[in-house]
């Protein structure tokens, strides 16, 4: 039996809430975009419902610690039809189970949901170290990304706690929404395709005047401080991935 | 105006490079007065170099004039090289500047002695003084202490770096007679127990008075310049033990000696680093840390010096193969940490699930154990039948046949000729 669900985290939920209205066995996910009828599989579209969704949420918080949750957020952010598979067998694990049943890492969902998670909160981290910000004419600094996952709900209050007392915008580049900081909260917006352009080969004109100064400084800086004896490539493309080479100020040419 | 400070921030970052030191974590600060910057608790490596370090402090000196004279020092005073000087504007725009772009956590600053320890200590005090209260800045700051600095200085500097350190410079009092005739680790000990002793005392003030400011909220980490004088790796973990005992220190860095000089104390220009030593020592300092290993188990009089093919953990448990194997379904959480190819987080892992059953093979390789290296030591619910018992030595060639150590590529010091 295959259920189709539209990807939000409420269409999600209702699928859980629908399989224990049902029980029909075996289940699995499928996005509403991916999906392609059979003449073999039965399926059943999941309508989004806030009551229900609301349930199976308040249901899970009763099961999982905080910790938890907010590994099912992360695994809900990376986006692939395998994590919502793993969230909607976990799901139901977990209301089978007692509380403490997420404990079992013998259970390969589980288990599942731990590494994505881990892979998301990388991912996290990363955009958290590899975000550089430009500073623009109009004193807004701003950077524009792609993260792998959908990273920047989770990004948000750490940068709004560290750069409180300036503009800031962050811009996913992928999924063509962004974060903007007007020194008293986060609001999201979305620019149109000349403007996102813009935001990663940006004119001279469109830039503060000390922005390249500080670029090169910053550059400078990199290359001092490297030991050239200590050479060792493959550490650092473990460390630095070649994929996030085009955010950093350090690895452009000069 | 711009040429200059390019000049200045080259010398004097080029100069600060060998402090190995760039952890930003521990940091407990909070933008509660809506300026600039907070702390992250893990920290955040904002970019590596091209060695593989991490870079995640703007890491200067204030300037490399020095009125000492340590062999195993670039800024040494016999050495030719340029010198500079930071103006405190400098490095406070520099810092402001560089952080409100996301390049760094915040700032490591050291300096050369100039004229007297404690003309130096108040310039770097007058440094994050002026980033703290005049920038509003709650970034992580790293200090380093200068040894000798009136006691006044170093208690007003807690008050506002997160992070305070002095080098040891050499692993035992001997070595640095030999390098650097002026240093002595007395003058090492004096400020880090006085640093120690704060720390404490605010601690117990916080509990009573809410209000009491944060004093060195990271703690205090020193270094040691390993393999520039002929000290065993016995001698170097004890010290560095008796130093985390001692000092409660947060961390104790190996720094792998890097020729810079034709003084014929010290190795050659050109030799290589000893980083494979470097990693083993780091290895080791993980395992007396988070692995509940005891110093005298990795290293005694019998084993001086760490293996350089096999790490401390696998030469630990070759060399006591009476533990083993252990029964990962019923063995205690020290034990399980033990064992070659399982870290902290696979042991955590493993003693919560297997409270819904018994383990098998497949689910260790899932939940993230090394099983080619563990497999020798552990039974688990469907181990094979193992019929003889092989020696520590056998075990070893296994091992080292189906892996590849990272340094398998870049020498065999000794062929071995049979």
């Amino acid at each position: 039996m295959i259920y189709v669900i539209d990807g939000s985290l409420e269409s999600l939920l209702c699928a859980v809430f629908e399989w224990f209205e049902r029980k029909p066995g075996k289940v699995s996910l499928q996005l509403e975009k991916h999906h392609q009828p059979d003449a073999f599989s039965v399926e059943f579209y999941v309508h989004n419902d806030s009551k229900k969704a609301d349930r199976v949420w308040t249901g899970l918080k009763k099961k999982l610690n905080a910790g938890w949750m907010r590994r099912f957020y992360c695994t809900f952010l990376s986006e692939s039809t395998q994590a919502y598979n793993s969230l909607f067998e976990f799901s139901c694990y977990i209301f089978s189970n007692p509380v403490g049943a997420a404990a079992n890492y013998g259970n390969v969902h589980v288990l599942t949901v731990a590494q994505t998670a881990k892979k998301v909160e990388r991912e996290k981290h990363r955009m958290e170290a590899f975000i550089r910000f430009q500073l623009s004419a109009d004193g807004i600094f701003y950077c524009g990304v792609d993260p792998d996952f959908n990273v920047l709900p989770l990004i948000m209050n750490h940068f709004k706690h560290r750069y409180a007392d300036q503009h800031w915008i962050i811009y996913d580049l992928k999924r063509h929404y962004g974060l903007y900081y007007n020194l008293e909260q986060v609001e999201e917006v979305s620019l149109n395709p000349e403007e996102e352009k813009n935001l990663n080969r940006p004119t001279a004109a469109l830039q503060d005047g000390k922005e390249h100064l500080y670029a090169t400084l910053w550059k400078d800086y990199f290359k001092s401080t490297n030991i050239v004896a200590r050479k060792n490539t493959k550490l650092h493309l473990q460390h630095v991935p070649k994929r996030y080479w085009k955010y950093l100020t350090e690895k452009t040419g000069t | 105006m711009s040429e200059r400070i390019r000049e200045k921030l080259n010398i004097l970052a080029d100069a600060a490079k060998y402090d190995v030191s760039c952890s930003s974590s521990g940091g407990t600060r909070k933008n509660d007065n809506k300026g600039l910057g907070d702390s992250h608790a893990s920290g955040i490596c904002h970019t590596y170099t091209e060695d593989g370090r991490c870079v995640s402090l703007l890491k200067i000196l204030l300037t490399n004039h020095c009125i000492y004279d340590c062999a195993f020092c670039v800024s040494r005073k016999s050495n030719d090289i340029e010198r500079a000087a930071f103006t405190v504007e400098e490095v406070v725009s520099l810092t402001i500047n560089f952080y409100r772009r996301n390049f760094i956590e915040g700032l490591f600053l050291s300096s050369g002695i100039f004229k007297n320890a404690d003309f130096t200590m108040e310039r770097l005090l007058k440094v994050v003084k002026k980033l703290r209260l005049e920038e509003r800045f709650n970034g992580y700051i790293h200090l380093k202490t200068i040894p000798g600095a009136s006691e006044e200085l170093i208690r007003e500097a807690g008050l506002y770096a997160d992070r305070m350190s002095i080098n040891l410079e050499m692993p035992t009092e001997s070595g640095l007679k030999l390098l650097a005739p002026e240093k002595n680790h007395e003058d090492v000990k004096r400020p880090l127990a006085l640093v120690q002793n704060q720390i404490i005392q605010f601690k117990d003030e916080k509990k009573l008075i809410k209000s009491t400011p944060k004093f060195v909220p990271a703690g205090q980490s020193t270094q040691m310049v390993i393999g520039a004088t002929p000290e065993t790796d016995k001698d170097i973990m004890h010290t560095a033990d008796a130093f985390y005992r001692n000092f409660s220190l947060k961390r104790v860095y190996y720094s792998g000696y890097i020729p810079i000089s034709y003084d014929n104390r010290l190795p050659l220009i050109g030799t290589q680093p000893p980083l494979i030593r470097e990693n083993r020592l780091y290895q080791t300092d993980w395992l007396m840390r988070f692995y509940g290993f005891h110093v005298n188990e990795l290293l005694n009089d019998a084993n001086p010096h760490l293996d350089v093919d096999v790490d401390p953990k696998l030469s630990w448990a070759l060399r006591n193969l009476q533990y083993f194997p252990i029964d990962i379904n019923v063995a205690a959480y020290k034990m399980i940490l033990r064992i070659p190819g399982i870290g902290v987080s696979s042991a955590k892992k493993i003693v919560q699930a297997r409270k819904f059953g018994k383990l098998r093979i497949d689910q260790l390789k899932k939940i993230g154990v090394a099983y080619n290296r563990a497999k020798h030591f552990i039974k688990c619910s469907d181990s094979p039948y193992q019929m003889k018992d092989y020696q520590a030595t056998q075990i070893k060639s296994f091992i080292l046949a189906e892996s590849q150590g990272k340094y398998a590529k870049i020498d065999v010091q000794q062929l071995i000729l049979f």
